[in-house]
């Protein structure tokens, strides 16, 4: 199963009416099972997107719905990778991702029956990120791009129907943030959950995601949106290609506007 | 490392040498009378002499703080966490606390005599109201600062109030549980030796009461040694159970870093 949803005209406000608007009159409809990038200037609220779709803050204005339905409190089918990874340090980082395990249903029933299989799921996934025997590591123990793998998988061992990656890839290098690139389109391939990803990196953005939002300056609401639809697998060669190479260059100039326009 | 490790193991002793070495100096240049400071000499002379009776009522004393401290570890978590855990119950109940902790526990031990005699009880009973408040403050601290991104983590999950503190208030709250606990025994000894020296026929201070009327001074400064060494061990034993249950907040001390200053 996978997730819609639909905003319109949202805003968020940290601080409450008059407090600082970091959305304002922002609209978005991802479909289900679609894999969409919102790319935009620091400080323009993306981060507060995903928050708002999570249902972690409320929209002081607008309407923000997931699966047709008015979101009013954090939602129980959402994967969500922070932009800071926030392990919680008292655990390891194999307690860490099988976290969701513990509190989602139906696995929170079965936690202590099928943790043997639990654990399993998590060593795999740790395995495809790269972190195959780190598992028994403190958080602490690990890089912060260790970290944010550790979080990614936190954000898919329930095998959620909406994933919300907050720049996910962030503080990795060029080569395994590549790497992920195709372990995370597999994932989707095999999957077809629904992704919003978060990202600074025009590539990543053209290379994963079938509809590319642009955010404007802050107090951000989508200014553009650009359709991908080139044929999947992409591949790193695929990235050399002209009409990749044109569409990174089109939502570049589109960011530089958005900076621009303040 | 070995060298300083070594050292460090060594200087309490040799700093409690070292002051009973002056100790013992002062009462011999300045020709103190016994009566009025014996020399530590004397003091070990009367530890020596007395054993018999001592032992036993160290043993008593020790009875009577360790149960008074486990009911307070007991009923100050609980209501630390509940404090902790709720606005509401935190703004009703902290003036009251605050009020109740600023009562000198000596004038509360008549009471106590007059509503359950003589005897272990009161004991028992101060030495608990004494060492609960660290408890309950710390603890209720712990949970009231636990960090919004943590929370988000598991709210981002759908989990409910209950599941955010068992999974993350409660394991946050520890280091400062513990920390409470190394304060909470060494008050848990002033709470019942001094229930003892008002109202009690066993213990520490009943012994140092009856010593002190029949001048038998050595043997009143004798009680304070081992109501000193008493305090240590039990101190000891916390730090122990601290450093073993949360050796994350320290991230495992590993030492490999720069002192500070200099
Ligand atoms: N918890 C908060 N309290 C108050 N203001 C906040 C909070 N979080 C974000 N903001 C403000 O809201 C605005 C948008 O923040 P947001 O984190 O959504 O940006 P972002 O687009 O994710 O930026 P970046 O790309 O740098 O991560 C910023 O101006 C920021 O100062
Ligand atoms: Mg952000």
């Amino acid at each position: 199963m996978s997730a819609t949803i639909n905003i319109e005209g949202a805003s968020l406000s940290y601080g409450g009416e008059g407090g600082l608007l970091a959305l304002a009159d922002a609209s978005l409809s991802v479909n289900r099972g679609e894999f969409v990038a919102v790319v935009g200037p620091s400080g323009c609220g993306k981060s507060s997107l995903l928050k708002l779709v999570s249902g972690l803050y409320p929209a002081l204005k607008g309407s923000v719905k997931v699966n047709g339905e008015a979101v009013t409190g954090p939602l129980k089918i959402v994967g969500m990778a922070f932009q800071n990874p926030v392990m919680l340090p008292w655990r390891t980082t194999i307690e860490n991702v099988l976290l969701p395990l513990e509190v989602v249903e139906p696995h929170r029933g079965q936690f202590r029956r099928r943790k043997k299989e639990y654990r399993g799921w998590a060593e795999a996934l740790l395995e495809t990120v790269g972190l195959a025997g780190f598992g028994d590591k403190n958080p602490w123990e690990l890089s912060g791009g260790m970290q944010q793998r550790a979080s990614l998988c936190r954000a898919l061992i329930h095998k959620p129907d909406l994933l919300l990656l907050d720049e996910p890839f962030a503080a990795l290098d060029a080569f395994t943030r590549e790497e992920l690139w195709d372990v995370m389109q597999a994932l989707w391939q095999e999957h077809k959950f629904t992704v919003v990803l978060v990202t600074h990196d025009l590539r990543e953005a053209v290379y994963l995601a079938d509809q590319v939002h642009v955010v404007s300056n802050r107090p951000g609401r989508i200014i553009h949106t650009r359709h991908v639809t080139l044929a999947r697998p992409r591949t790193l060669e695929s990235t050399y290609e002209p009409d990749f190479v044109a569409l990174v260059q089109e939502l570049r100039n589109h960011i530089s506007e958005a900076r621009q326009a303040a | 490392m070995k060298k300083v490790f070594s050292r460090g193991v060594l200087a309490p002793w040799i700093a409690t040498l070292i002051l009973f070495a002056i100790w013992e100096a002062s009462v011999w240049v300045f020709d103190v009378e016994e009566f009025i400071l014996p020399s530590p000499t004397a003091t070990f002379g009367a530890l020596i002499e007395f054993w018999g009776p001592i032992w036993f009522n160290a043993f008593q004393t020790l009875f009577t703080t360790v149960t008074g401290f486990l009911i307070a570890i007991v009923f100050g978590f609980v209501l630390g966490v509940a404090v902790g855990a709720s606005a509401l119950l935190y703004q009703a109940l902290y003036p009251l606390l605050i009020g109740f902790n600023s009562i000198p526990k000596v004038a509360v031990v008549p009471i106590l005599v007059l509503w359950f005699g003589i005897g272990t009880v009161p004991a028992i009973i101060t030495a608990f109201l004494i060492s609960f408040f660290p408890i309950v403050v710390n603890v209720a601290t712990g949970i009231a600062t636990l960090e919004p991104e943590l929370k988000e983590v598991l709210r981002s999950l759908g989990a409910r109030r209950l599941d955010i503190l068992r999974k993350v208030g409660i394991p946050r709250a520890m280091p400062y549980f513990f920390a409470s606990l190394k304060i909470a025994i060494t008050l848990a000894f002033v709470g019942s030796v001094i229930a003892e020296t008002v109202a009690a026929n066993s213990g520490i201070g009943h012994l140092m009461l009856q010593a002190s009327s029949s001048f038998r001074v050595p043997l009143v400064f004798a009680g304070l040694l081992v109501i000193a060494f008493l305090g240590i061990m039990m101190y000891a034993i916390a730090a122990v159970i601290e450093r073993r249950f949360t050796g994350w907040a320290t991230r495992g001390a590993a030492g490999n870093e720069y002192a500070t200053g200099g």
